[in-house]
């Protein structure tokens, strides 16, 4: 889309923030323009072009704006701005940085750079002159927040380069020249730190994608031991509101062991998103002793913030996601929630009269989820290392159900489904997924079964499985306790109730808020699933149904303490002691053997 | 409202729908207001030279030659300490026979607050309603809506959470009051002497639905001059944002936008998240608490209106009548105060989220007893504990009528467990029950 000459318009029709424009000459579909209003310019983004009518979309209020006003097409599409130190900024959904903005309120036509010109990076060279190179080659790096930075070959050049002179060590800023590169016509291109690419266009300079493989640790145990997700993988949390969403992303966030978390605040709460802003720069990255803040991006377009930079908030972070991906860094991308991006392509597409799809939604919706899924996973560059982006993004469903459009179509695109329950948010069993609806598709991937076979044992897979029967296997007996009374079953069935309320206490549920159990660790994940596991195998003897009762709430009280505790502690050991004699009172094995003694 | 001179005056209405009048008119700005034939009316599409006009009384009566003036100005309101002790109407006019108030002008549906601005959330606010203070603790800075059914009084709890919460400044935005809601609040208020801190701006009944849709922002454009300006902690009460978003829904409708879920308009999420986020804790002290009310038909929280707040509001405080002790009590099951987890422990006792959260467990435990015995089985003795345990949890905590400290609130607690339960059955941190247990 370059031009020469820029094409200009004037507004001729306001519809809330749709815009017409009559324009001068030619303009692109998704084309940004600024519309010139007193003293403010104000952003906006073509949507529709009617002969010599625009339809833009403006990312702001347009409160007091006249027919008349004069309007700029800029000839590209919504761009981000990618460079070193976006790494602990918060952005909003146009990646404007939002520190930098005075004031306690946000106002109208206030843009602001996403990067810092003034300050200089250590430039280390990765490669030399006379070597050949392509779009997203690595051509030399800074340090970033103590992570390596790669600056690349700018993702939009075509063809092979050959570099022509490359800078030595040292201190420059992003927007000095570090490398002249030419093309085999002999074009030069000058090259420094930073580069543009418009949001809605994935970047692809790998050269390979396989089938996720690896197993993320999220140090949530209802995610890693029962529905493990993988890195680069996708999966999607959808639940009612109250069922602890934003809490079980938080943690995912602070937890999973990622290089870089993006976090995109959609159309959701600022007060959560201020709990971030608070807490990640206190915490620290249990993995690096860094602060957790150091990184991360968040990309905060709440609710209240103009609904037309809420769509394009995902698209951002999904595209600084793949940019460090090119780097060959692990990306958690992390997006609350889509529904509400979901919402504003509804809000358009409704002021443009287009004819609706199922609950007024846009008929491209399903299209535009997937697409935006398939960005993620994990990737080859082209130097063979590897790179990824784990998307996980949540869904808040209409009243709960999860048959509306936006929770369907999501269900197509990601692989996991993290489903959150009504009911055990109701009787405060956090976090509060579903174990039998959830599922992860990637634990029948023969790639990821052979991967956790050689890193977590050869049971683990046998283990997990297990632990999901017995969660099955007391649903229904829960099911025919309640149809047919606590005396109406035999014992056996009050048996498969507890032991699945077992697996369900101790593994399940996890305290977010508890310094120690909020995280566990993968080993510690094993040790303890072996150890319910165990518990579940021994065959007790009871005399009525009331001592299983009984004695599993005691069990479950004497793990739930050790998992409070820090793990083989001291404290740790006790509680366990004191469980391997409470086990002895009940087991059958064990009175044998001490008779046959 | 007088035309000011000078001021051109249109005569030739092109178009005249039930809600909306059209007319060739230039130089007019979106979302400013105008006056047709006396009625005051708002922008709300500009195509070409045609500007569209949403008048918030309805159009009954106005003829084609209807005299049209433009004020140059999206709607605003005078802001001045003379505010405070006022009952205003949705256009910020006095409807208590009092003098029109001086100030500065502000518009209203002002910007949003950086979010990288705003401070976290931090103080309780006491209200004394164990239901709230206990299981469901408010912060300044909160959003929070009361979902209840038509029949329950929400509009006196929110009176005492109002009374009680020791804000700087009480607004009332009442959109559909009664006329004698709006009369017990007048009175409420009164009696406690606290008229002098209560702003008021009114829709009632007896006003045209429309009118509504400028309440909230009239309310919160108040609220943040108090907060902004004067740094003070105010608390907004907003009843009832579902007629609220009924008036959206009329408006959409004779708009002609396609409804989406329950005939509401696909804008709801964002037409209540602009109201209710602008709660806020500012740095410089001031504070913006938002309590609501949201009526439910027939207690569906699926509905659209219910639904989409559920979403933007940081929990939701349900009423309920408990028929065994012929209460109203706070429902510990479907309340939720999201932002609780920053006060308690922290302002409160060590033991409260403990305390809290089993005891919500236990009467989980009682209302399994109850369907149980609903279902004819036999109850075992633990069931019947905790049915004796949900009565007297109702009775001394719950219930809306109670008021008292959050530290006895907790040792109510702890008597509960003890006077009902082993200490393995509560089964909490052990060196909260060494510390707290009571036999």
């Amino acid at each position: 889309m370059e031009k020469n000459d820029k094409t200009t318009g004037t507004v001729s029709g306001i519809i809330a923030n749709l815009v017409v424009v009559d324009v001068d000459g030619p303009v692109g579909q998704n084309e940004i323009c600024f519309i010139a209003h007193g003293k403010e310019r104000l952003m906006a983004e073509v949507i529709k072009v009617t002969g010599d009518q625009a339809y833009v979309q403006v990312f702001e209020s347009t409160r007091g704006l006249r027919p008349g006003s004069k309007v700029d097409f800029e000839g590209h599409m919504l761009e981000v701005t990618l460079g070193p130190g976006m790494l602990s900024r918060n952005y909003d959904g146009l990646q404007n940085d939002l520190d930098k903005m005075e004031g306690v309120f946000l106002k109208r036509g206030d843009y602001t750079d996403p990067l810092n010109r003034e300050q200089k990076w250590s430039f280390k060279p990765l490669l030399e002159k006379g070597a050949e190179v392509i779009a997203g080659d690595w051509l030399g790096e800074v340090e970033e927040n103590q992570m390596p930075h790669r600056i690349m070959v700018p993702f939009k050049l075509e063809g092979v380069y050959t570099i022509k002179s490359i800078v030595g060590e040292g201190e420059y800023t992003v927007d000095e020249e570090i490398a002249v590169i030419e093309d085999k016509d002999g074009n030069s291109v000058s090259v420094n730190m930073v580069q543009k690419w418009p949001v809605k266009v994935p970047i692809k300079t790998h050269k390979e994608k396989p089938r996720p493989f690896k197993l993320l640790e999220t140090g949530v145990r209802c995610i890693d031991t029962l529905n493990p997700i993988t890195e680069g993988g996708t999966g999607f949390i959808p639940g009612p509101f109250g069922t602890g969403k934003t809490v079980l992303q938080h943690a995912i966030s602070k937890q999973a062991e990622a290089d870089i978390v993006i976090i995109a605040a959609c159309g959701e709460r600022a007060n959560e998103v201020v709990e971030i802003f608070k807490e990640f720069p206190e915490l620290d990255d249990p993995r690096t002793g860094r602060k957790l803040i150091e990184r991360t991006t968040i990309i905060a377009n709440t609710s209240n913030m103009p609904v037309a930079a809420r769509e394009a908030s995902v698209y951002t972070a999904m595209t600084l996601g793949e940019y460090y991906r090119a780097m060959g860094l692990k990306v958690l991308l992390m997006a609350d929630s889509t529904s509400r991006w979901a919402q504003a392509l509804r809000e358009m597409s409704n002021r443009l009269e287009e004819l609706p799809g199922p609950d007024a939604f846009p008929m491209d919706l399903s299209a535009i989820i997937s697409n935006f899924y398939s960005r993620a996973g994990y990737v080859y560059l082209n130097n063979d290392k590897t790179g990824s982006i784990t998307f996980i993004g949540t869904v808040s469903p209409a009243g709960g159900n999860l048959k509306e459009p936006v929770t369907e179509n999501t269900r197509k695109a990601a692989r996991c489904f993290y489903g959150l329950s009504q009911d055990r948010a109701d009787s405060k069993r956090y976090p509060a997924i579903d174990p039998i609806d959830s599922y992860s598709k990637y634990l029948e991937y023969p790639e990821l079964q052979k991967s956790l076979q050689k890193n977590m044992g050869e049971h683990w897979l046998d283990n997990v499985l297990k632990a999901k029967d017995i969660l099955f296997s007391g649903k229904e007996a829960d099911e025919q306790i309640n149809i047919l009374g606590d005396d109406g079953v035999p014992i056996d069935f009050h048996q498969r109730f507890w032991k699945a309320e077992l697996i369900d206490f101790v593994v399940l549920q996890q305290d977010a808020f508890d310094k120690i159990d909020a995280s566990t660790p993968l080993e510690r994940q094993k040790y303890m699933l072996e150890k319910v596991l165990n518990i579940a195998d021994t065959a007790f003897e009871f005399k009525n149904f009331e001592q299983v009762g009984d004695f599993f709430k005691r069990l479950i009280n004497q793990l739930k303490q050790m998992n409070y505790s820090e793990f083989e502690s001291e404290k740790f050991k006790t509680f366990e002691k004191e469980l391997e004699e409470m086990l002895r009172e009940f087991a059958v094995e064990t009175k044998e053997e001490a008779q046959a003694v | 409202m007088s035309s000011q001179a000078f001021q051109k005056v249109y005569t030739k209405l092109t178009n005249i729908t039930k809600a909306t009048v059209s007319l060739t008119a230039k130089d007019v700005g979106y979302d400013e207001m105008a006056v047709v034939n006396g009625r005051m009316a708002q922008v709300v599409k500009i195509v070409g030279d045609q500007v569209v006009l949403q008048v918030f009384s309805g159009t009954e009566g106005i003829p084609t030659n209807a005299e049209v003036t433009f004020l140059g100005n999206p709607p605003q309101l005078k802001v001045s300490d003379e505010l405070s002790g006022r009952f205003f109407n949705a256009y910020g006019h006095p409807i208590d026979g009092g003098p029109e108030i001086e100030g500065e002008i502000r518009e209203i549906g002002g910007p949003s607050v950086n979010p990288v601005r705003r401070e976290q959330p931090s103080q309780l606010i006491a209200t004394g309603i164990a239901g709230i203070d206990l299981n469901n603790s408010l912060v300044s800075g909160q959003k929070i809506p009361f979902f209840a059914d038509s029949d329950q009084p929400y509009n006196q709890v929110m009176a005492n959470v109002a009374l009680r919460a020791k804000a700087d400044k009480i607004i009332l935005g009442g959109m559909g009051l009664s006329n004698d809601d709006y009369l017990f609040f007048k009175q409420v208020f009164d009696n406690a002497g606290a008229l002098d801190r209560i702003v008021s701006f009114v829709n009632t009944t007896e006003d045209p639905p429309v009118e509504r849709l400028l309440v909230p922002d009239m309310a919160l454009t108040a609220a943040e001059y108090f907060a902004v300006d004067k740094d003070e902690s105010v608390l907004v009460l907003l009843t009832d944002m579902t007629l609220f978003a009924d008036a959206l829904s009329i408006v959409s409708n004779r708009m002609d936008q396609i409804p989406s879920k329950d005939s509401m308009p696909g804008s709801l999420y964002s037409d209540l998240a602009r109201i209710y986020e602008k709660a806020v804790q500012f740095p410089s002290g001031g504070s913006i608490t938002i309590v609501a009310v949201t009526t439910l038909s027939g207690g569906d929280i699926t509905h659209a209106i219910p639904d989409n707040t559920g979403y933007i509001t940081e929990g939701q405080l349900f009423l309920r009548r408990d028929t065994d002790i012929g209460k109203v009590i706070v429902d510990p099951f479907r309340s939720l105060s999201r932002l609780k987890q920053l006060v308690i422990g922290e302002q409160t006792r060590e033991d409260h989220p403990q305390v809290m959260n089993a005891a919500v467990r236990l009467y989980a435990d009682a209302a399994n007893a109850r369907t149980k015995l609903d279902n004819g089985f036999d109850l075992t003795d633990y069931d019947e504990r905790t049915l004796d345990f949900a009565k007297a949890y109702s009775e001394k905590l719950l219930a809306i009528d109670v008021n008292v400290d959050t530290d006895t609130m907790l040792d109510i607690g702890w008597e509960l467990f003890g006077k009902h339960f082993s200490k393995a059955e509560v089964g909490l941190k052990k060196e909260m029950v060494d510390k707290y247990w009571k036999e």
